[in-house]
């Protein structure tokens, strides 16, 4: 067997694979269900039903599609480039640290405090993403595994940060920081539903990333970095400084997923704000082929498989988990459905 | 030896071997024998078939017809390994070494059962001692490949067919990385080895070569046999014929205009890198009108030489000067911003990038200028009118602009690589190996050009492994060995034996 | 000083090796994929499946043993899933490998969940127990140090010791080292590249899946959530300290474990416990930072890591 290119696709192998992959992924996700003893229709009723059967399960899908979309955005960024951005869980909490620290320290009107609070979440995440890349340009450490490391570390200080400095003295006990002031917290995007300006701020970040990526001399040297760094260097274009300025945009992007969540939805700053944000962005930006914006459609699709499984879970016997074995089979599957929109598998 | 070989001395025979691509027809109903003892030349020129032949012959593809019989057995088609077994040996072009290993394990490698306890070590290595003897190959079989010299490594591949008791030994342009005395070693020991009974096949685009080694010759154009002769009954001109089908005009140009100095290299040094050669103070100067042609054995520091003149390194040591002036900072982009229209070596890795559109690939080094984008914001009509231009102008056959180049034959992408550097109207021209693969048509078309450019007034300096295209081009011709250059000799003053021996390092005074 | 007591003291280094085992298994098995030119990314995901796998096993009634099989059968699995995504197909190693670390860990905490839904403290299994090697245990400092561990801990020794023995000894290893230099190497001697890279990725990974299943049949003796934690990661790190030499890796795994284990003694001292015990958390993944830092420049990598292999494709 042998892989061998497909001049021109076709609309229906472009489009066709792609579903084929979902659908297996719907294969796998009822014989889970089945495992757990439960109806597989029933159970991926149920699972729909919880991510878009109401308004209020709708609303909680884009509540939970904001921050997916902001991770989602600074892997497909990164990934273009061929940088291996692992690291937007630690950028991410970067970006919510800096919006607690300058929401409940500074004291700063409303006006100017949301502009500030962003401002410094775009840096501390930019930041924390620069550390591995600087490493990776200068020293040549693969940018991998430290961007996952820095994960378990930033983790750790923020842990630290909630048990010293930072702790709520009002919190009985618990490590969480003080609370934003209402008056600096992001407004609802429409008066009286339950959705605030994070999701209208991500829109218009994939709009904005987009717009890089096709129209601007950077989104041309990112992905000419991305397809081949040898004759991006030969043909002049800064393929370091192309790096770390993107860099400076997938770890700002990230870290703005924990500013709309502390100052959207949260208030405060806690040990579990994200449940894996930044590795879910990783499928959210795999599954939309890291077009920016696929990846606002895809971090909606995988944020109701998770309120859907959430609410599947406390009516049938299945565990939540079948959420997140889906999702990971989606990813293996697309990847192959990808593959094979560009090669066939021939013999000899 | 004649063509009338006994069957009974027949040890390779294929007959009718068709295999397609789609629509191409790599190889069209390929049938030749090969006999005991003979060295057998296979020629033609690049995408005639050759290397389809040879992976069908390895099992890596499967003929659509046609079978391969070695020593009266048929092989299974498509079975990796089945010719191996079967006593064929090949030496790839492209060495197939593991540098991290010794001599020794890259020979034994594959020859034993994977689940032996122990290596043999000891015994491999009488043996392979012992066959270096008989055929002429030196090599110490202790050295890790890593540290070994080009021609050291081809020795290598030899003796692991020789090891595996390879009875016919197939040669992909041996020459093509050895400097003529290493050539001439190597034909004794092709000689030494077919007087032991083993029979050669010796794939080739140079003529004399196959005139010296072979006793018959088969030529392959267009994926079909085009002709099969004796060695003895044919000649240069006749073979060349063959292979291309009709008498061919290589450019002749006449000698060019030489005008005032562009670029001069003075005592410019670069340390070694890993395997690559450095530069030992090298003195060079590009004159306007004028091509400098630069002869030598790959990997004597002519990649070194190329990215200094075409901005991929700073020079260590010495002075670049410019237009007169002593460059400090130097870049891609300096060096493009100095007039400097680079062909690179290696059009796929560093000339172009394959996922990109023809129009993103005409941009690649311009795309900054004012004339493709404005305050970092792309000027896409801007950059497909020039795409657009480049491909009516220098013949580029493509579905068009917003083609990938990927889908782009070899000759086409060149085309669109020599677009894009002559557009920006270039002072200094680096043309590194320009028309390496291509074929014949789109060969003498970007020679023709860059000839032109030169009589426009560009100062070019040719880079080739391919002594008689240095020959017939150049103006001045410089060799480098070991990282050094030779004095510039004119056009006409040097024979292709004193050259060659300029190639292998004699002449040259130590004094860098 | 405390920290001189602490070093000379026997009991310090048998915590090592307890440290060191998992790290050692697990790197063993990365390293094996490595050298054949593939990046695994999903060790992490491959030592809790390990780690939830060996557990299980022996909660519904195996034994010890039995349960260290089904651990690495599990890792084996999820390595051929690894394999063929990433071998025939060529698909880039570190998405798919991070989908595998996501649809192991997944799959884990799935059937974790499905076999025990309502546990409010983990249940517990009996786990490997400390065997006194005879004659060697008594030996003041090294009996103590070296032969007094769970029989996992020896196995983790004697794997490194038959990887090295393997890789440079055997035409097996020999092939593998090839393949993953330059796999046009091995293909022309007429030898698979693709069932050379798939079986070390399938072994590699039961490999790996053991270092997991060491936390919870030697180190603890229940599963629990996270308890992996970055360790298939820190191992990365340890291949490339070790410069892809089984020998310098376990050296390294050791090393990294005494640090660990001296972190954990520091923070009981009085000094130590001015310090938040966070900063002691971060050191091991501090550490993997530096050793990828130190060790960037000077290691030979494999030359055909992370790059596919395509017949016929030149």
């Amino acid at each position: 067997m042998r892989l061998e290119p497909v001049a021109d696709p076709g609309l229906l192998r472009m489009l066709g694979l792609p579903l084929l992959a979902l659908g297996a992924t719907v294969v796998v996700a009822s014989v889970l269900a089945m495992l757990a003893g439960a109806n597989p229709f029933a159970t991926l009723g149920l699972i729909v039903k919880g991510a878009a059967g109401s308004k209020f399960a709708a609303l909680e899908t884009l509540n939970r599609a904001t921050p997916l979309i902001f991770t989602g955005l600074a892997v497909a960024v990164a990934f273009r480039a061929k940088l291996w951005n692992i690291g937007a869980e630690a950028q991410l909490y970067a970006g919510a640290l800096m919006t607690v620290v300058i929401g409940t320290q500074m004291g700063l009107p409303g006006v100017l405090a949301v502009p500030a609070m962003a401002l410094a979440a775009i840096v501390a995440g930019a930041v924390v993403l620069l550390v591995p890349v600087l490493l990776k340009v200068r020293m040549g450490v693969d940018e991998v595994v430290t961007t996952l490391l820095f994960n378990f570390i930033m983790l750790l200080f923020i842990s630290l940060l909630l048990e010293g400095p930072l702790k709520d003295p009002m919190g009985m006990g618990w490590p969480k920081t003080e609370s934003l002031p209402r008056e600096i917290r992001l407004p609802r995007l429409v008066e009286g539903l339950r959705l605030h300006w994070g999701f209208g701020l991500a829109l218009i970040a994939a709009v904005a990333v987009w717009v890089i990526q096709t129209r601007t001399t950077l989104g041309y040297e990112i992905r000419a970095v991305g397809l081949n760094p040898n004759a991006a260097r030969f043909a002049g274009i800064p393929v370091n400084r192309v790096l770390v300025k993107t860099a400076l945009l997938s770890g700002g992007l990230a870290a703005l997923a924990g500013f709309s969540e502390v100052a959207g939805l949260k208030g405060n700053l806690t040990l579990d704000l994200s449940p894996g944000f930044g590795y879910t962005g990783i499928i959210v930006a795999m599954l939309a082929l890291l077009h920016p914006l696929g990846v606002v459609v895809s971090a909606i699709f995988v944020a109701g498989v998770f309120v859907g499984a959430d609410s599947m879970s406390r009516a049938a016997e299945v565990p939540t988990y079948i959420a997140d074995i889906s999702l990971a089979t989606a990813l293996l599957f697309m990847v192959v459905a990808i593959l094979l929109t560009r090669f066939r598998l021939v013999r000899g | 030896m004649t063509q009338t070989t006994a069957a009974q001395d027949v040890v390779l025979r294929l007959t009718g071997i068709t295999k397609r691509f789609g629509k191409l027809t790599a190889n069209d109903d390929i049938g030749f024998a090969l006999a005991r003892g003979e060295v057998l030349a296979l020629l033609g020129e690049n995408g005639a078939g050759k290397t389809t032949l040879m992976n069908i012959l390895f099992g890596h593809y499967t003929a659509d017809a046609g079978t391969v019989e070695i020593f009266g057995e048929t092989l299974p088609p498509g079975a990796p390994g089945a010719a191996l077994k079967a006593g064929v040996g090949m030496v790839h072009q492209h060495f197939t070494l593991a540098e991290n290993l010794s001599v020794t394990e890259n020979i034994v490698l594959g020859t034993q059962s994977l689940w032996r306890a122990g290596l043999g070590r000891a015994a491999a290595r009488d043996r392979i001692a012992a066959l270096s003897r008989d055929f002429g190959l030196a090599v110490d079989p202790d050295a890790r490949v890593r540290s070994l010299s080009v021609g050291e490594r081809q020795r290598v591949e030899i003796l692991k067919a020789l090891y595996r008791d390879a009875r016919i030994l197939i040669l992909d342009e041996p020459t093509a990385v050895l400097t003529p005395q290493e050539a001439d070693a190597l034909f004794d020991t092709l000689r030494r080895a077919t007087a032991q009974g083993l029979s050669v096949i010796f794939i080739s685009h140079k003529l004399h070569e196959v005139m010296a080694i072979s006793q018959r010759v088969i030529v392959l154009r267009h994926g079909r046999v085009a002709g099969e002769v004796a060695t003895a009954d044919t000649d240069r001109h006749k073979l060349a014929e063959m292979m291309v089908g009709a008498e061919v005009a290589l450019p002749h140009p006449g000698l060019g205009t030489p005008g005032e100095v562009l670029m001069e290299l003075r005592g410019v040094s670069l340390p070694a890198q890993g395997r690559r050669s450095g530069l030992a103070g090298i003195d060079l100067a590009l004159r306007a009108g004028q091509i400098t042609g630069i002869a030598g054995v790959s990997g004597n520091g002519q990649s070194a030489l190329a990215d200094v003149i075409g901005g991929v390194t700073a020079p260590a040591g010495g002075a670049l000067v410019v237009a007169g002036a002593e460059v400090t900072e130097w870049s891609p982009r300096a060096a493009l911003d100095a007039g400097v229209g680079r062909i690179p070596e290696d059009r796929h890795a560093t000339g172009s990038i394959a996922d990109f559109t023809l129009t993103e690939n005409a941009v690649l080094e311009a795309y900054a200028t004012g004339q493709f984008s404005r305050r970092g914001w792309m000027d896409w009509r801007a950059a497909r009118a020039h795409a657009a231009a480049i491909i009516t102008t220098y013949d580029v056959r493509c579905p068009g602009p917003e083609a990938r180049i990927r889908l782009l034959s070899g000759g086409n992408m060149q085309k669109l690589i020599l677009g894009r550097a002559l557009e920006a109207a270039p002072r200094i021209i680096l043309a590194n190996q320009p028309v390496r693969g291509l074929d014949i048509g789109a060969l003498t078309y970007v020679q023709e050009r860059l000839i032109a450019a030169r009589d426009a007034g560009a100062a070019v300096l040719l880079i080739s492994e391919d002594l008689d295209e240095v020959l017939a081009l150049s103006d001045v011709i410089h060799v480098m060995s070991a990282g050094r250059l030779s004095p510039a000799f004119p056009r006409g003053s040097m024979t292709p034996a004193r050259l060659g021996a300029w190639m292998a390092g004699q002449g040259f005074t130590d004094a860098a | 000083m405390e920290i001189i007591d602490i070093l000379i003291s026997g009991s310090f280094w048998a915590a090592v090796l307890r440290i060191a085992s998992p790290l050692i298994f697990a790197t063993m098995g990365e390293l094996i994929c490595e050298r054949a030119g593939v990046l695994n990314l999903g060790i992490e995901g491959i030592m809790v499946i390990g780690a939830f796998a060996g557990w299980m096993a022996v909660y519904s009634g195996m034994g010890l043993w039995p349960g260290v099989m089904v651990a690495m059968a599990a890792g084996m699995l999820f390595g051929l899933l690894h394999a063929t995504l990433t071998v025939p197909l060529g698909l880039s190693q570190h998405v798919v490998g991070l989908g595998v670390t996501l649809l192991a860990t997944s799959a884990a905490y799935y059937a974790y969940r499905l076999a025990l839904p309502q546990v409010s403290s983990p249940p517990r299994i009996e786990p490997f127990q400390p065997v006194d090697i005879p004659v060697l245990s008594d030996l003041p400092f090294l009996g103590e140090a070296l032969f007094s561990q769970t029989p996992l801990t020896y196995l983790a020794l004697i794997t490194a010791g038959v990887v090295a023995l393997v890789l440079y000894r055997t035409p097996l290893g020999l092939a593998l080292r090839a393949a993953g230099e330059n796999p046009a190497a091995v293909e022309a001697q007429g030898l698979s590249v693709t069932a050379i890279r798939m079986g070390a990725v399938i072994v590699g990974s039961g490999l790996m899946a053991v270092g997991g299943a060491f936390l919870t049949m030697s180190a603890f003796s229940s599963f629990f959530f996270e308890m992996v934690n970055g360790r298939g990661w820190i191992c990365i790190a340890l291949v490339v300290f070790g410069a892809w030499r089984p020998g310098k890796a376990v050296l390294g795994a050791i090393l990294f474990a005494a640090f660990d284990a001296l972190q954990i003694r520091m923070q009981q001292t009085p000094l130590g416990a001015l310090v938040p015990y966070q900063v002691f958390l971060m050191v091991p993944y501090v550490l993997s930072i530096l050793a990828l830092v130190l060790m960037s420049r000077r290691a030979e990598v494999p030359a055909a890591l992370m790059v596919p292999y395509n017949r016929g494709e030149r």
